[in-house]
C-alpha cells in the first residue's frame, strides 16, 4: 500500500516536470525541471531497492550533466531572448501523431497483458558470494561484465578528451 | 511505533536545531579566532564577552530591507539561497555521532540512519550544492554576479573531483561505503584513516576548503574582488541563508573529515586497556571535540594564509590534487593486493 | 500491487514525452534534454525488471546508459559551443 501511494506520487511528479521540461518557453527553467525530474527517478531507483543506482543518478546525472547543460545555456543565453513562437509546421503534427499511436499501442498492452506473468526467468544467475546492493553491482562490473567496463572507461576519456578539444577557443 | 517514528523524529530535530545553532556561534568563532590572531578582541559589547553576537546579527538581518532586482528570475532568485542551504543540512541524515546506546531504558543508535551507500549519499548532495550558487549568480540578472558564480562553480567542480578520488581511497581502505561502517573499520584496524592514508587526509582537506569556497580559495566570494562575488544583489534574510550555508557546509566537511579520517566516535586508541579512563567522556562528545579541531583549522587557514588567484587554484586543483589523489588511489590499491597476497 | 507492467508504462510515457519534445521543439539545448528523458526512461525501465527478476544486471546495464548519456551529454555540448562561437544561434532551423 505505501508502495502504492510513493510509486503514483513519484510516477505524476516525474511525468509532470517531463512534461514542463519539453514545454517551457525558457531555457533555463526547463533546465531546472530536468533536474528535478532526475532527483524524483532517483528516488524511483530507491523504491526499487537500487540505492547504488539512485545515488549514482544524483551524483552524476543530477550533479555532473545537468550543471554541464546549466553552464552552456548560460553561455549561450547571454544575449538571446527566450525562443519565438512555436513553428506550427508539419514536424509537430507528426510528433502528436506518433505519441497518440504510441500511447494507444500501451493501453491496448496495459489492458490486455496484465495477467500474465511471463516465462519465470531463471536469471542466468552465477551465484554471487557477496551480498548487499552495492557489493553486488560491484562484483558483476568486475567479472561478467569486465569488458565492457573498460570500454566504457575508455569511452569517457575519448568523449572528455573531444570536449575539450571542441571547445577549446584556440588549437 | 515509537522506535519507528518518534525517535527519529526527535534525533533530526535534535540535529538540525544543534546545527542551525552550531552555524550562527561559528560566525562569532571566526570573528573571534581571527581577531585574536591580529592581537584584537574583537566582538565585545553584545553580551558578555561578545556571546550575543549572533543575535544581533540575526536580527539585523532579518529585518533589512527585501531587494529583488528588477527582471531578475523571480522564483530562482527566492529559491537559490534555498537551494545553497538545504544540502548542508540533510547531510546530517547519514553522519554518526556514535554508536548504540542506551538511552532512558532502551537502545538508540546516535545517528539518524545508516545507509549503506552512505559515503556517496553525502558525495551527492555536495554535488548538488552547486546549483545554489549557479542559480544566484544567474537570477541576479547582472554582470557581476553571473561571472562571480560561474568561476565559483567552475571551482567547486573542480575540486569535487579531487575529493572523490580521495574518498575512493578510503573506501578501499575500509571496504563499505556506510559510514558507520568506515568509523567500525578503523575501530577494529586500531588505527584512525588520517595515519593510514595521510595523502588522502591533505588533498580531502584542501579540497574541503576549496568546496565551500573557504580562504584561501574565497577569490569568488571576497568582497575585494568582483564587488563582493554570487550573492551581490542579495540582502536581508536571503543573504543570511548564503552565509549560514557557507558555514552550514564547513561544519558539514569537519564532520566528514572526523568520520573517515579521524575516527568518528572512537576514542584516542580504542584498543589501549590504559587509556580506559577516557571512556568516561561520551562518544558524542570526542565527535564535537574533534569536529571543533577541524573547524578550528578552517578558520585558523583563513587568518593566515593569502588568496589564490583563481587561475593558481584551478592549476592546484587540476594538475596538483587530482594526480596525488589519484597516484595515491594507485598505492593504496597496489598496497591492498599485496598485503592480501602475502 | 505494484507490477512491472505499471514501471513499464511510466518509462514508456516518459519516453514519449522525451521524443514529443525531439521532435516538437526548436532549441538545440531542449533537444537534447529530451533526449537525456528518453535514456532515464530507459533506465527506469531496466531497473524496474532487475528488481522483478531480483538479479542486478539490469542496474549494471543502467550504469552504462548512465555513462554514455554523459559521454554524449559532453561532446554533443562542446559542439554546441563551437557551433555557436561561428553561427550565434542555437536554433536548429537557421
Amino acid at each position: 500500500m505505501g508502495e502504492a501511494i510513493a510509486f503514483y506520487t513519484l510516477a505524476a511528479f516525474i511525468l509532470g516536470f517531463a512534461v514542463l521540461v519539453v514545454s517551457t518557453k525558457d531555457t533555463v527553467h526547463s533546465v531546472l525541471f530536468l533536474v528535478l525530474d532526475f532527483l524524483f527517478v532517483a528516488a524511483l531507483y530507491v523504491l526499487l531497492s537500487a540505492p547504488f543506482l539512485a545515488v549514482i543518478q544524483i551524483l552524476v546525472y543530477a550533479g555532473g550533466i545537468v550543471v554541464l547543460y546549466l553552464f552552456v545555456v548560460m553561455l549561450v543565453n547571454l544575449k538571446r531572448p527566450p525562443e519565438a513562437h512555436q513553428d506550427p509546421r508539419r514536424r509537430s503534427k507528426l510528433g502528436f501523431g506518433l505519441s497518440v499511436a504510441v500511447l494507444l499501442e500501451l493501453v491496448a498492452v496495459g489492458l490486455i497483458g496484465v495477467n500474465e506473468t511471463g516465462r519465470p526467468v531463471t536469471a542466468a544467475a552465477s551465484v554471487m558470494p557477496v551480498s548487499g546492493n552495492t557489493e553486488q553491482v560491484g562484483w558483476l562490473l568486475y567479472t561478467s561484465y569486465l569488458i565492457p567496463f573498460e570500454i566504457a572507461s575508455m569511452l569517457l576519456l575519448v568523449a572528455m578528451i573531444g570536449a575539450i578539444v571542441l571547445a577549446k577557443r584556440e588549437l | 511505533m515509537i522506535d519507528s517514528f518518534v525517535v527519529p523524529l526527535l534525533k533530526i530535530l535534535i540535529v538540525l536545531n544543534a546545527t542551525l545553532v552550531g552555524v550562527t556561534y561559528m560566525v562569532l568563532l571566526e570573528r573571534k579566532v581571527i581577531a585574536w590572531t591580529q592581537s584584537r578582541l574583537g566582538p565585545m559589547r553584545v553580551g558578555p564577552y561578545g556571546i550575543l553576537q549572533p543575535v544581533a546579527d540575526a536580527v539585523k538581518l532579518m529585518i533589512k530591507e527585501d531587494i529583488t532586482p528588477v527582471r531578475a528570475d523571480k522564483w530562482v532568485f527566492t529559491a537559490a539561497p534555498i537551494i545553497s542551504m538545504v544540502p548542508a543540512l540533510i547531510v546530517y541524515a547519514v553522519i554518526p555521532f556514535g554508536p548504540e546506546v542506551s538511552l532512558f531504558g532502551r537502545r538508540v543508535s546516535l545517528f539518524i540512519t545508516d545507509v549503506n551507500v552512505g559515503l556517496l549519499y553525502v558525495v551527492s548532495v555536495a554535488s548538488v550544492g552547486v546549483y545554489g550558487i549557479i542559480l544566484a549568480g544567474y537570477a541576479s540578472n547582472s554582470k557581476y554576479p553571473l561571472l562571480a558564480s560561474l568561476r565559483a562553480s567552475a571551482q567547486l567542480i573542480s575540486y569535487e573531483v579531487a575529493v572523490t578520488l580521495t574518498l575512493v581511497s578510503v573506501i578501499l581502505m575500509s571496504g563499505t561505503l556506510s559510514m558507520v561502517g568506515i568509523v567500525n573499520a578503523q575501530y577494529n584496524g586500531n588505527v584512525w584513516f588520517a595515519f593510514v592514508q595521510p595523502v588522502a587526509f591533505v588533498i580531502f582537506f584542501i579540497g574541503g576548503l576549496a568546496e565551500t569556497n573557504r580562504a584561501p580559495f574565497d577569490m569568488p566570494e571576497a568582497e575585494q574582488e568582483l564587488t563582493g562575488g554570487f550573492h551581490t544583489e542579495y540582502s536581508g534574510m536571503r543573504f543570511a541563508l548564503f552565509f549560514l550555508a557557507e558555514y552550514a557546509n564547513m561544519i558539514v566537511v569537519a564532520s566528514v573529515a572526523t568520520t573517515l579520517f579521524f575516527g568518528g566516535w572512537l576514542r584516542p586508541f580504542p584498543n589501549v586497556a590504559f587509556l580506559r579512563f577516557l571512556d568516561l567522556i561520551p562518544s558524542w562528545t570526542w565527535f564535537l571535540l574533534k569536529t571543533f579541531v577541524f573547524l578550528y583549522i578552517f578558520i585558523w587557514v583563513r587568518a593566515t594564509l593569502p588568496r589564490y588567484r583563481y587561475d593558481q587554484l584551478m592549476r592546484l586543483g587540476w594538475k596538483v590534487l587530482i594526480p596525488l589523489a589519484i597516484g595515491n588511489l594507485v598505492v593504496t590499491g597496489i598496497v591492498k593486493v599485496l598485503m592480501v597476497m602475502w | 500491487m505494484i507490477t512491472p507492467t505499471h514501471y513499464m508504462l511510466l518509462s514508456a510515457a516518459l519516453f514519449m514525452i522525451g521524443v514529443v519534445g525531439v521532435m516538437v521543439r526548436r532549441n538545440i539545448i531542449i533537444i537534447f534534454m529530451s533526449i537525456e528523458l528518453i535514456l532515464n526512461a530507459v533506465n527506469i525501465n531496466l531497473v524496474a525488471f532487475s528488481s522483478q527478476l531480483h538479479h542486478v544486471v539490469g542496474q549494471v546495464f543502467a550504469i552504462f546508459v548512465i555513462a554514455v548519456a554523459a559521454a554524449e551529454a559532453a561532446v554533443g555540448l562542446g559542439i554546441i559551443l563551437a557551433f555557436y562561437r561561428n553561427k550565434e544561434t542555437v536554433n536548429i532551423d537557421e
